[in-house]
């Protein structure tokens, strides 16, 4: 199948890959950009395993055609620590213990990303609310809730 | 419409591993050039922190930081033999196994040292920071990095260590069935409140309380998210999951993500956590590992809260709003049990 060339932003960075027709953003990032962060879980938009943010915005990548990514900026788990300073929301996730087998973990964060931009002071039924397309089988969720208003405190100043 | 608040309990003893043909575990220890350690396994870490309890073990065995100890359990086809993680075994099986291997690793660090200072091995002890030295004077030492430095290229000796743990295999009587199935039990206690909607039949977990004795934990903040994770999944069980809720009939069976039923972020159910540490004889440094009792209990214990709730039995997993009402009706109404004093 013909590929054709399309280029967006990863992280700050811009990117080049080959997409075939029809192909999803969560292959072009994994085979072709190589960033293995957003995972492959059920490959219907249930799971919320594959999601990035699209300008800021969350989305499944895994139902989402890659050309439709094109010249806009895409946000992974990849980019989100700074060098080896960690972001706030993976500090927060890896002190609470919110994060067993680890495969939710690159979307819980994104999603927390996009809430915590949008919402910088968020309840906690808004943090329950913003992670319910996305399934964890590990943790029962409270130490995913917990982190993410642990870190939008910290990002604020505010204690927990 | 009623809620019916109702409370159940349920204690188990929970076998560690399993017997047939001993359970064994192997782990291979080998030191890189530069004084880091690599464990090498073939049991797999799948989020119950495999690979952290079993790089504090070598740790703690070899006598060398933390951060120097590399665990590596992703191939079976290059890593030594282990029966799988299953049956609650990891820390107990693997873990011995670890200190074995570990155990003469550093029996042949401290032969490498002695001979860099000049002692006998049997008079150096490690500080646990990366240095060797002679017990009673910490001034005479050498650093691990530059005993495994002097190991490689001036030796010409391993620092690596080879460990099995295998458990006197039990044969069945064939005359009783009578066996001896494992070496240790975990334990566990766990009462669970709830309510249940006499119209719609609605189980709603309002709190989870329990105890667990699991050893030493090793790790307490993984046992206690394990814990938390497992009786979730216990609760996910007893209520909501099931692939054939008309078994045999394939009917209403769910197909995908979108219609197999679990709890979500929502039905977080609070959850208060004993854990009593009763280290074990023959036990990794006394640990046992949660494993897979921290969801058992849930589950007869649901069961038995519901029964006190409305007085229905159900005796099929899950219980659904189904379930109930079909019973509700079948004995005409709710019956509840008796209730503690205190509560409503």
């Amino acid at each position: 199948m013909p590929k054709k060339p399309m280029s967006f932003t990863l992280n700050d960075a811009e990117t080049g890959v080959f997409v075939e027709e029809g192909q999803n953003l969560l292959e072009a990032l994994r085979r072709g950009a190589g960033d293995l962060s957003p995972k492959f879980g059920c490959g219907q938009g249930t799971c919320g395993a594959c999601t990035v943010l699209i300008d800021g915005a969350p989305h499944l990548s895994c139902l989402t055609l890659a050309e439709a990514a094109a010249s806009r900026r895409v946000e992974t788990t990849g980019g989100l620590a700074a060098g080896p300073e960690l972001h706030p929301l993976q500090t927060a996730f890896m002190e609470g213990f919110a994060a067993q087998c680890g495969f939710c973990t690159g979307g819980m964060l994104m999603v927390a990303k996009a809430l915590l931009a949008e919402n910088p002071r968020p309840t906690r039924e808004e943090v329950i609310e913003a992670i319910s397309g996305n399934l964890c089988r590990c943790t029962g969720y409270g130490p995913i809730v917990d982190a993410i208003l642990t870190a939008a405190a910290r990002m604020q100043g505010r204690a927990a | 419409m009623t809620r019916y608040a109702g409370r159940g309990f349920a204690a188990i003893n929970y076998p560690i591993g399993m017997n047939l043909g001993g359970d064994p575990a192997q782990a291979l220890v080998h030191s890189t050039p530069d004084g880091k350690f690599m464990v090498t396994l073939s049991a797999i870490d799948l989020g119950q922190g495999m690979k952290s309890v079993t790089r504090q073990i070598a740790a703690e065995a070899l006598g060398v930081p933390m951060e120097d100890v590399y665990v590596d359990t992703a191939d079976s086809d290059t890593g030594p033999h282990d029966m799988g993680s299953f049956a609650s075994r990891g820390t107990h099986r693997v873990g011995n196994a670890v200190i074995r291997a570990s155990s003469e690793a550093r029996a042949q660090m401290m032969e490498a040292a002695a001979e860099e200072l000049e002692v006998n091995a049997t008079d150096l002890d490690t500080d646990g920071q990366g240095n060797i030295h002679v017990k009673g004077a910490p001034q005479r030492k050498i650093t691990v990095a530059e005993t495994a430095i002097a190991a490689q290229f001036k030796q010409g000796r391993t620092l690596s260590g080879r460990g099995i743990f295998l458990i006197e295999p039990s044969g069945v009587d064939p005359d009783t069935g009578e066996m001896s199935p494992v070496t240790t039990y975990a334990h566990a206690a766990l009462i669970v409140d709830l309510t249940v909607d006499d119209e719609t039949g609605e189980v709603t977990v309002d709190k989870i309380n329990s105890a667990y004795e699991v050893g030493r934990a090793l790790n307490p903040k993984l046992v206690e998210q394990q814990l938390i994770g497992g009786a979730w999944m216990g609760v996910s069980h007893a209520l909501y999951e099931t692939t054939e809720p008309y078994y045999p009939d394939r009917a209403h069976g769910p197909e995908d993500f979108n219609t197999y039923l679990m709890p979500g972020p929502g039905e977080i159910v609070p959850h208060d956590i004993a854990v009593l540490e009763r280290p074990a004889a023959d036990a990794p440094y006394g640990g046992k590992g949660p494993g897979e009792m921290c969801a058992n209990p849930v589950l007869p214990a649901v069961a038995n809260a519901v029964y006190n709730a409305v007085g229905v039995r159900v005796d099929k997993l899950p219980i659904t709003p189904e379930k109930i009402l079909r019973g509700l009706q079948a004995q005409g109404g709710a019956k509840p049990g008796p209730r503690r004093p205190g509560t409503q």
